[in-house]
């Protein structure tokens, strides 16, 4: 399979969904004249990144007009959308959104949101809970939204749930400078990992980030295209808006997997018996295993209670 | 002792001045033209901080965009105002001098014991008055020159030089704006100069803080940037008395640094659970 892959690497406007969507419907019109097959935006490119209390106000239902209005314009381009999702009970979601065809082909709700340093999306956001490839008309996929992708466990799963492709929406800051260098630390070290990925997952990399200021916060775009063999297929521009097109084509990944066939090889059986392992240590704790243990042992956490 | 591998007195600050001036540029480019506005004003005292952000919103907006607001006081040291001036040249940048004696000596006169640090401090609100104004008739913002040096060590005045709407060099360490103004052009004599506030003859930066730019520069990239802590700082070579200083300077200078306190009554108060960017809608 061959299709053209771009990147509209944009600088939204924070809090403002409608110019927003205009930019969007001429960005995805612009790739249509240009016979793009399937377009990325960046993480919540919809909204803007900082958004704090401003989440429940540019939130969308996937019922809502916004949403039918990005439906019909995917009719000729399939696109990912960064946008805030509204769950029915209310719950708001870091979400990317994959448009196929005049309708949703799949949701990807962000499981990593930093609450560190500079970040504080836990404090806004819902964590998602799916890590799911998905099959699209131009073959299986994955979506994983920027911080997502610094889980290597996020990649694996979705490679092994037969992504060919791993569609990574983002809004990376740039921060940290280095003697020499043409970018910012934070933008070599995703290229490092970009590259990594693609090449050990023997898959396509294809990395949308945005660019523009929010508060002097700088996102450094670059955004990038990683064939399978860590080759840069197409590169944007570091920290100005810029719009770029590769052919994407599945032999590639054939090949890859044919030379270095390590996702065939990989024993899933053994990694699970390990990670179960780990899991049901003693010592074994994170910041979320408490909530992981309650969703997983409901049964358990009744008898504890009972004895205490 | 400093050994190799570990952080060591000899770390270096990385002044990568091309990749800083790329950044700092597209910053004033893109948060002055979302306001709406093209313009900024910037009060020149003929330091290199000033120098540097003139010159660089010079690079963004265009030279004819940047007023530089020139504001000597009688006792000033005039080789401040000539330096000023060279900016101006170098740079193409619009300026205007506004002298502050009369307004100053007005005042004064009927606090005749005040201090110098009082006077300083007044001067320093005077001219941030004037900016403010200019902005207003130039329908311009006004732009910040205090670097991140002086910021964490709260040496400078609350609501005078601190005061700005955008500030490119609020990140930059001193010895990283002395690279980045070689880099742009800042002419030498600037960059080379010993940095003084002037607010009194002879006054400088480093005599008043009791120790030089460039060591406490290191110190604080470790300690912020490097999040090392006290005991890895002394490790690596610093004197505990400096390490000690500079930490209760940073601490003292908290209040600098931030907004007004304000009493919590509600059920949402500005800043604590009033959560907006600056840049909402922008």
């Amino acid at each position: 399979m061959t299709f053209a892959a771009a990147i509209a690497q944009i600088s939204p406007k924070l809090g403002d969904l409608k110019s927003n969507l205009a930019l969007y419907e001429q960005k995805i019109r612009a790739a249509a004249k240009e016979k793009v097959d399937l377009l990325l935006f960046p993480e919540l490119s919809l909204t803007g990144y900082f958004l704090r209390d401003m989440v429940p106000s540019v939130a969308l239902r996937l019922s809502s007009p916004e949403i039918e209005t990005l439906k019909r314009l995917s009719r000729d381009v399939g696109f990912v959308a960064g946008l805030v999702e509204e769950s029915p009970d209310y719950r708001f979601f870091n979400a990317a959104v994959y448009f196929e065809g005049g309708e949703i082909r799949h949701v990807h709700r962000k499981v990593y949101l930093p609450t560190y340093g500079m970040f504080d999306e836990q404090r806004y956001f819902a964590r998602g809970d799916r890590l799911r490839a998905f099959d699209s008309k131009f073959g299986r996929m994955a979506v994983l939204i920027c911080e997502d992708l610094w889980h290597p466990s996020a990649v694996y799963v979705t490679a092994l749930d037969g992504a060919l492709a791993v569609l990574c929406p983002s809004t990376s800051p740039l921060r940290g400078i280095t003697e020499g260098e043409p970018q910012d630390d934070n933008a070599r070290y995703w290229e490092l990992i970009n590259r990594t990925y693609a090449e050990t997952f023997g898959l396509y990399l294809i990395y949308g980030n945005r660019t523009g200021f929010e508060d002097g916060v700088g996102f450094w775009g670059g955004s990038e295209i990683v064939d399978p063999f860590g080759e840069k297929i197409a590169k944007a521009n570091y920290y100005e808006e810029d719009f770029i097109v590769a052919e994407v084509n599945f032999d590639s990944v054939r090949r890859k997997r044919t030379m270095a066939p390590l996702l065939r090889d990989e024993d899933i059986d053994l990694t699970v018996n390990e990670l179960m392992r780990i899991r049901g240590r003693p010592d074994w704790s994170t910041v979320n295993s408490q909530q992981s243990k309650a969703k997983r042992e409901p049964a358990k956490r009744k008898g504890d209670k009972a004895r205490k | 002792m400093a050994r190799n591998g570990g952080p060591g007195v000899s770390v270096k600050i990385p002044t990568n001045v091309t990749l800083l001036r790329r950044i700092l540029v597209s910053f004033v480019q893109n948060e002055v033209e979302k306001v709406g506005v093209c313009r900024v004003v910037v009060g020149l005292s003929g330091g290199v901080d000033s120098g540097l952000s003139a010159m660089l919103a010079a690079e963004a907006l265009g030279p004819k965009q940047v007023l530089a607001l020139v504001m000597p006081y009688k006792s000033s040291n005039p080789e401040s105002l000539a330096h000023a001036e060279l900016v101006v040249q170098k740079s193409g940048i619009e300026s205007l001098v506004v002298d502050i004696t009369p307004q100053i000596d007005a005042y004064f006169a009927g606090f005749p014991d005040a201090d110098q640090r009082r006077r300083g401090s007044k001067m320093a609100r005077e001219r941030m008055t004037i900016l403010y104004d200019h902005s207003a008739r130039w329908n311009a913002l006004v732009l910040g020159t205090s670097n991140k040096t002086e910021l964490l060590l709260g040496y400078g005045t609350l609501y005078g030089d601190m005061a700005s709407a955008i500030n490119p060099l609020g990140d930059l360490y001193k010895t990283q704006v002395w690279a980045v103004a070689e880099a742009v052009g800042v002419p030498e004599v600037i960059v080379r100069k010993k940095p003084s506030a002037d607010l009194w003859a002879g006054q400088t930066d480093e005599g008043e803080l009791g120790f030089s730019y460039r060591e406490v520069d290191r110190l604080l990239y470790l300690m912020v940037d490097g999040r090392h802590g006290r005991h890895e700082l002394i490790d690596a070579g610093f004197p505990a008395q400096l390490v000690d200083d500079v930490t209760l300077r940073i601490m003292n200078s908290q209040f600098k640094r931030r907004l007004p306190v304000i009493a919590k009554v509600s059920h949402r108060t500005i800043d604590r659970d009033f959560r907006y960017a600056r840049d909402w809608g922008k």
